[in-house]
């Protein structure tokens, strides 16, 4: 909790907007290995405001992934300064970190991840276990959320009753049940055929057009391109950062017949 | 921008609103108090102990034969505890028994050296005791009421179609009558002249009436019964003196002339022991002196630790018993206990592998905000549970089984309140103790790596 608003301001030149959901400066991430020490982010500095929808794109190696478990607080910066929502993160202990975690970012995961003997609504509640959220109170904030991603009648279903598509909807819904700050989606569409992924497109453009900033990663373009922004990662650095002007509309998709697109 | 689909009520969605609505105060220090107040906020109780037995009771639910296999070392370990403390209880508590019926005043000679202890080493392959000795006690030594040799045999007895390999045959002096304290249902004891003349007659106890003659409905006195094939009548039946445990049944006997039972059934010159009975307890130490001063010059022992028999008290005897009993119980307890590591051990086996193949699971967890604590707890309580509930059924497996024992042996069923709480104190720490380790190595999980294992 070192941050100081003064090299705050100087580093930008601007004052602290309060839209921020997420503000990088100078972030800097090497791994040790060894007596080698390995650089994978060079300085990032990035901002993603709230109710944004941002795709970060990049090959591998690009440093993408070690962007993302820093963004999503599962790994920490070695330099530079990363806040999240108003709370300067970058210098947490993993503790500290875990409630953050739990209190402001909402995960999305390309192999579901959910827990496979709990029921779907159950797996939605697990969050709000750990925020020590009351029973009833739990129940009925994570029926909503299901009821949000459309799988209101499929609460009482094991993961393996469902079809890929409606587990990575069980997922979302568990991301967004504790009105995180923002959800953080890594390649959420990649197990899923084309016509399910749009169909989760369309899920993730909902809950942005009502206000949640989600923050996609992914290495298809066309995935980033129901994005409204862009920012491409290489080697360690942002070397794009778009404004799409028109990204295109999962619902609508939906609503045509089948379109041909890539395969899975 | 209507977070709150169709009924618009103020949840999930209506909060993710206020954080809209709500300006913001600049980041940095303000930030940090604002963090400060959230963190006040979230002072978070985190999952209750409750919770986590649900949702451990849950996880076992989910792999119930690995659950089954885990808690199976800690159930046989508690199962034996149980059952051993309960079995050696109730004989205990029959041996107790018998030292309340016994006669304080009866001595027995034995022939055979002693060890240290009350042990008793190379008894029947050294006979020592002759009728002579008995014959020699009862006349010069003084204070003593009644002597008897003892001539043990041992076989079936058989009487029509019935057959029964009591307890005890033995060849007996009329005189113990009086020192075995026994009474006459029927009948009469064994008389002096059937000792002279070596007759083949039996009286027996109600054990022996119960299984040879009760089946027939016939009434034994007068009968024939073959001993190992000799015939005897049957001149007297005893009085009951009543069951006291299993390997102790009192009523199980069949006394025969002892001279009939050397020349008959033993073959033997020996006596196997001498029962003798003192006037007065205060002359018991008396009179097993005199008895040894005696015993030893009539075999020719000018070393006492030479001798080649040696005095008891019923009351000595018996306690001989009962500390072989507790020797035995403290002997399986102590397997017991080892059996309970080898469950832990085993638990710690299955734990481990658990959070290997859990490895994703814990991943996720803490990626939805668990943290290393509320992981570690998880796995902590989970193999507390285990264990626990292998306790619960080591408990009722344990009770059952000695309830069946003592129902078999017909002894009384003793279920000791101390054993039942130690055993699952025990089997409750040993999921804890073994649960550590597993649990550390969950909660220490990086959650990046353990995301992306498979």
């Amino acid at each position: 909790m070192e941050y100081k608003e003064q090299e705050m301001s100087r580093a930008t030149g601007v004052a602290s907007a309060p839209t921020s959901a997420i503000r990088l400066r100078k972030l800097k991430k090497h791994y040790v290995m060894g007596r080698n020490i390995l650089p994978v982010l060079h300085g990032i500095d990035l901002d993603i405001k709230r109710g944004e929808m941002v795709a970060i794109m990049g090959p591998s190696g690009s440093g993408k992934s070690t962007l993302m478990n820093i963004l999503g607080c599962l790994d920490r910066p070695s330099q530079g300064h990363y806040i999240l929502d108003g709370v300067p993160v970058s210098e947490m202990s993993m503790r500290e970190l875990a409630d953050i975690r739990n209190q402001k970012i909402g995960f999305v995961f390309q192999g579901f991840h959910l827990l496979q003997w709990m029921t779907a609504i159950g797996n939605v509640e697990l969050p709000l276990l750990y925020a020590g959220v009351p029973t009833e109170q739990r129940r009925e904030r994570a029926s909503q959320a299901l009821k949000l991603v459309n799988l209101g009648s499929r609460a009482d279903h094991r993961p393996v009753e469902l079809s890929g598509g409606q587990q990575q909807r069980v997922a979302i819904a568990r991301a967004l049940v504790t009105t995180p700050a923002m959800i953080l989606a890594d390649e959420p569409t990649g197990n899923l055929d084309s016509r399910t992924s749009i169909e989760i497109m369309a899920i993730l453009q909902k809950l942005n057009s009502r206000g949640m900033t989600i923050v996609l990663v992914t290495h298809e373009p066309d995935i980033a391109a129901y994005c409204l922004r862009k920012v491409v990662l290489r080697d360690g650095r942002i070397v794009e950062d778009s404004i799409n002007p028109e990204p295109m509309i999962a619902q609508a998709q939906m609503a045509q017949p089948a379109v041909e697109k890539k395969g899975t | 921008m209507n977070f709150s689909d169709s009924n618009g009520t103020r949840n999930t969605a209506g909060a993710l609103m206020e954080r809209q609505a709500v300006p913001r105060t600049p980041v940095s220090s303000t930030g940090n108090r604002l963090y400060a107040q959230q963190k006040r906020r979230r002072a978070r109780p985190g999952q209750s102990f409750f919770q986590s037995v649900k949702s451990a009771l849950q996880a076992v639910r989910a792999n119930k034969l690995r659950s089954l296999l885990t808690s199976l070392g800690i159930i046989i370990g508690v199962g034996a505890v149980i059952m051993v403390v309960s079995i050696s209880e109730s004989q205990s508590a029959a041996i107790n028994q018998s030292l309340s019926n016994l006669n304080p005043n009866e001595l027995t000679i034995r022939s055979g050296t002693t060890n240290t202890g009350g042990v008793r080493g190379g008894q029947g392959s050294r006979q020592t005791l002759k009728q002579s000795d008995a014959d020699a006690i009862s006349q010069q030594v003084p204070h003593v009421t009644s002597v008897s040799p003892i001539a043990n045999a041992n076989g079936q007895v058989i009487f029509q179609n019935q057959n029964w390999s009591p307890q005890q045959i033995q060849g007996v002096y009329p005189s113990y009558l009086q020192l075995g304290g026994w009474q006459m249902q029927e009948g009469s004891f064994i008389a002096p002249s059937d000792l002279q003349s070596s007759t083949a007659v039996a009286v027996i106890g109600q054990t022996v009436v119960t299984n040879l003659f009760t089946p027939l409905g016939i009434d034994p006195l007068g009968q024939q019964i073959r001993i190992r094939n000799v015939p005897f009548t049957v001149v007297g039946v005893l009085a009951a003196k009543g069951s006291s445990g299993s390997f102790n049944d009192p009523d199980d006997v069949v006394y025969i002339p002892f001279s009939t039972a050397q020349q008959r059934l033993t073959g033997s010159l020996y006596a196997s022991s001498i029962a003798l009975l003192v006037d007065d307890q205060s002359n018991l130490i008396n009179v097993e002196d005199s008895t040894q001063q005696l015993l030893e010059q009539l075999h020719n022992i000018s070393n006492p630790a030479n001798d080649d028999f040696t005095i008891q008290n019923q009351a000595q005897i018996l306690q001989t018993r009962q500390s072989v009993v507790q020797a035995l119980g403290t002997l399986l307890i102590g397997v017991a206990a080892i059996s309970l590591l080898v469950g832990g051990i085993g638990i710690m086996n299955i734990m481990l592998v658990s959070v290997t193949e859990r490895t994703r699971e814990i991943g996720i967890r803490m990626a939805i905000g668990a943290r290393s604590g509320d992981v570690m707890s998880q796995f902590l309580i989970e193999a507390f549970v285990l264990s626990a509930m292998g306790g619960l059924v080591g408990i009722i497996l344990g009770s059952a089984g000695a309830f069946i024992i003592s129902q078999m042996n017909g002894s009384s069923f003793v279920l000791s309140p101390v054993a039942v709480l130690l055993a699952f104190g025990f089997s409750a720490a040993v999921g804890v103790i073994f649960g550590f380790y597993p649990a550390q190595r969950a909660a220490r999980l990086d959650p990046i790596v353990a995301l992306r294992t498979q």
